[in-house]
């Protein structure tokens, strides 16, 4: 009895020390994919952050309306987060990989699931960050035209093409990450159709007054055409 | 022949059978049927008065017209004036035309008759522009004379003006090139000038022409190129100048081709124009301006709406280009009854050096800036009305002279906006 018990023991101890010496291998191998790794990140981090600096993408996210954003989060700045993020993402990746190494079952299928939606990630990003930049640049026109031209209500107008912007990117940001796409889909379709609706009685009812007086103009313009004419003739050149 | 490749075979057919002259009249057009036969006779007879013994040719560079324009230009005969003239050619004149495009590019057109003033050697040569509606023959030898006779560089004109009408002019583009490049050109952007070939042909080989603005403004780089360039300036009287249309003034348009321009040109040249000190006067023949005081309705309420309604809107997009004391000031003003508005001298100059240095380094597109300017340029203008409602012709110009000193006072607080921006 005690010798079996002794021989269970030590099959038991050499099937430990087997799979041990079996797993540790591997294990160093993932901590040296994890090490090599960080030392790959960090130096993309650093090329990717001088990069950045160089083509003055703080400035590029300040005209996109992304810096408020951050500074309101109390984020670092823009060129901070994307480096940051690269970073961190690229050593996830490495020690993802390692685990991988590792051979447990059950997570190779979650890992090959992460580096599938890796590049979904940088193409939602990258569509996030040129939405916002055309939405900030669109908004802006708008803003300038309505203003240069006299019109009322320049700022409803700017705000209102930077919300439509913004939501139709939203949507395709969300489409591409996968995420809840029926009911981002119905989301965009309320949203989009509210603002409509909004703005369509918001000048229904605002712009009555407008419509009127514009109608009155355009009338009485054979009257005033002539004085209206000398009054805007000034050249500046 | 480097310019080959953007002048049409027809063109260089056209250029090849001219051979060389001596004067070249360059006329852009587009869609001007109504005016550009008078304008060709007008050049015609100019080149018959000043110029009889030269060989000349009118190069019509045409934007896409659709009304027949370059078949009007070549189609004058110099025999259509002999009932008026009794004045001969003795050399043949050319009329040729070329179209470079669906629509019209200043910059294109200029290009293509340096180009073509290089290929056939011109000794003098003189741009002129169908939208100016009193063109006389007499533009060509004042325009003219200074290069092919006295060996000048560049010849840009000085005209009769309204008290009112080129405020822009007077009110930023004089005195910013003046303060800056130490030159005093009363008009460094205009259609019409006279230049000499050897600065032409500098200024074809050098200048960016693919900046993607269709070259707006191209005639005010060339006079800040003369001048950089250390070529031989002068100014002619002109006489009155009058547009053929009297039309509501695109004042976004005139500020692209302008303060653009200007703007743009201002990294470029920053070598230069951060040593100049001061001002010189440049060789003037007749008055270096005069100014027509008839009475002119404008709508003071409009400008003065436009600009405190530009203020309030536009506030996060000043917050990016001028300093918070500058954008405070501005405010503050904006709040003011219309017969008290100020829109001081100084602050004006700080405004526009504030949009110069955040021009070269900002993260708003360039065009944009240059559109925010629109309301505040009206801020001004109202206040130049208010200041010369009831101003002599001497009290209007020594106003001019002052705000001149004011943006050369001023020049350091550029400088300081400059490096601070970098």
């Amino acid at each position: 009895m005690r010798e079996m018990i002794v021989s269970e023991l030590s099959q038991a101890l050499q099937d430990i020390a087997r799979s041990f010496a079996h797993f540790l291998p591997r294990l160093i191998v993932m901590l040296v994919l994890a090490l090599v790794g960080w030392i790959i990140a960090y130096v993309v981090r650093a090329l990717l952050r001088s990069i950045l600096r160089l083509i003055k993408f703080d400035k590029l996210s300040d005209n996109a309306g992304a810096s408020q954003l951050l500074n309101k989060a109390a984020l670092p700045p823009a060129t901070e987060v994307v480096s940051r993020f690269v970073f961190w993402v690229a050593w996830l990746g490495f020690i993802l990989l390692g685990i991988s190494v590792l051979g447990i079952l059950g997570l190779q299928e979650q890992i090959a699931r992460f580096f599938l939606f890796l590049p979904r990630l940088f193409v939602a990003m990258f569509v996030l960050f040129f939405g916002l930049l055309a939405a900030s640049f669109f908004s802006r026109a708008v803003l300038l035209a309505a203003v240069n031209a006299n019109m009322p209500s320049g700022r409803v107008l700017s705000v209102a093409v930077r919300s439509v912007i913004i939501i139709f990117v939203l949507s395709i940001v969300f489409e591409e990450l996968g995420l809840a796409e029926q009911t981002m889909l119905l989301a965009f379709g309320i949203a989009f159709g509210a603002l409509m609706l909004g703005l369509s009685i918001a000048f229904g009812m605002g712009g009555r007054d407008l419509a009127r007086r514009f109608l009155e103009k355009r009338i009485r313009r054979g009257k005033t055409e002539e004085n209206e004419e000398n009054e805007d003739e000034l050249s500046p050149l | 022949m480097a310019e080959e490749s953007f002048l049409t075979d027809d063109f260089l057919r056209q250029l090849i059978n001219v051979g060389e002259v001596d004067i070249l009249v360059g006329l852009p057009t587009h869609n001007n049927s109504k005016t550009v036969g008078a304008i060709v006779q007008t050049i015609q007879s100019g080149i018959l008065r000043g110029f009889p013994r030269e060989r000349a040719v009118i190069i019509n560079v045409d934007g896409g017209s659709r009304d027949g324009t370059p078949e009007l230009v070549t189609g004058v005969s110099i025999d259509d004036m002999r009932p008026t003239s009794n004045r001969f050619a003795l050399r043949t004149m050319h009329s040729i035309s070329t179209k470079y495009g669906t629509s019209p590019a200043s910059g294109v057109a200029f290009r293509t008759i340096l180009a073509a003033a290089e290929l056939l050697r011109a000794k003098a040569c003189v741009m002129l522009s169908p939208d100016s509606g009193n063109i006389e023959p007499d533009w060509l030898s004042k325009l003219l004379s200074p290069i092919y006779r006295n060996e000048f560089d560049l010849v840009t004109p000085t005209y009769r003006r309204h008290k009112f009408e080129g405020i822009l002019i007077t009110n930023l583009l004089y005195p910013m090139t003046r303060a800056l490049y130490g030159l005093r050109i009363r008009e460094a952007y205009s259609p019409e000038f006279g230049f000499s070939p050897r600065l032409g042909c500098q200024f074809l080989e050098h200048y960016v022409w693919n900046d993607g603005t269709d070259g707006a403004g191209v005639e005010l780089r060339f006079t800040t190129a003369a001048i950089t360039g250390k070529y031989r300036v002068c100014q002619s009287y002109l006489g009155e100048k009058v547009p053929i249309e009297r039309r509501a003034a695109d004042l976004v348009g005139a500020l692209r081709q302008t303060v653009g321009a200007l703007f743009s040109g201002l990294e470029t040249d920053f070598p230069i124009w951060s040593i100049v000190d001061g001002s010189k006067p440049v060789p003037t023949t007749g008055p270096d301006h005069e100014v027509l005081m008839d009475p002119l309705r404008v709508n003071r309420k409009r400008l003065h709406e436009m600009f405190a309604t530009g203020v309030a809107e536009l506030e996060s997009i000043f917050q990016s280009i001028l300093s918070p004391e500058t954008l405070a000031e501005l405010q503050r003003i904006a709040g003011l009854q219309e017969e008290e508005f100020n829109y001081s001298a100084e602050l004006w100059v700080r405004t526009v050096y504030e949009f110069a240095a955040s021009y070269k380094n900002s993260a708003i597109n360039r065009d944009h800036i240059i559109q925010a300017l629109a309301p505040l340029f009206r801020g001004r203008v109202l206040t130049v009305l208010r200041e010369n409602r009831n101003a002599s012709e001497e009290a209007i110009e020594q106003s001019i002279e002052d705000l001149c000193l004011e943006f050369e006072r001023l020049k350091p607080y550029l400088l300081q906006q400059w490096k601070t921006r970098e």
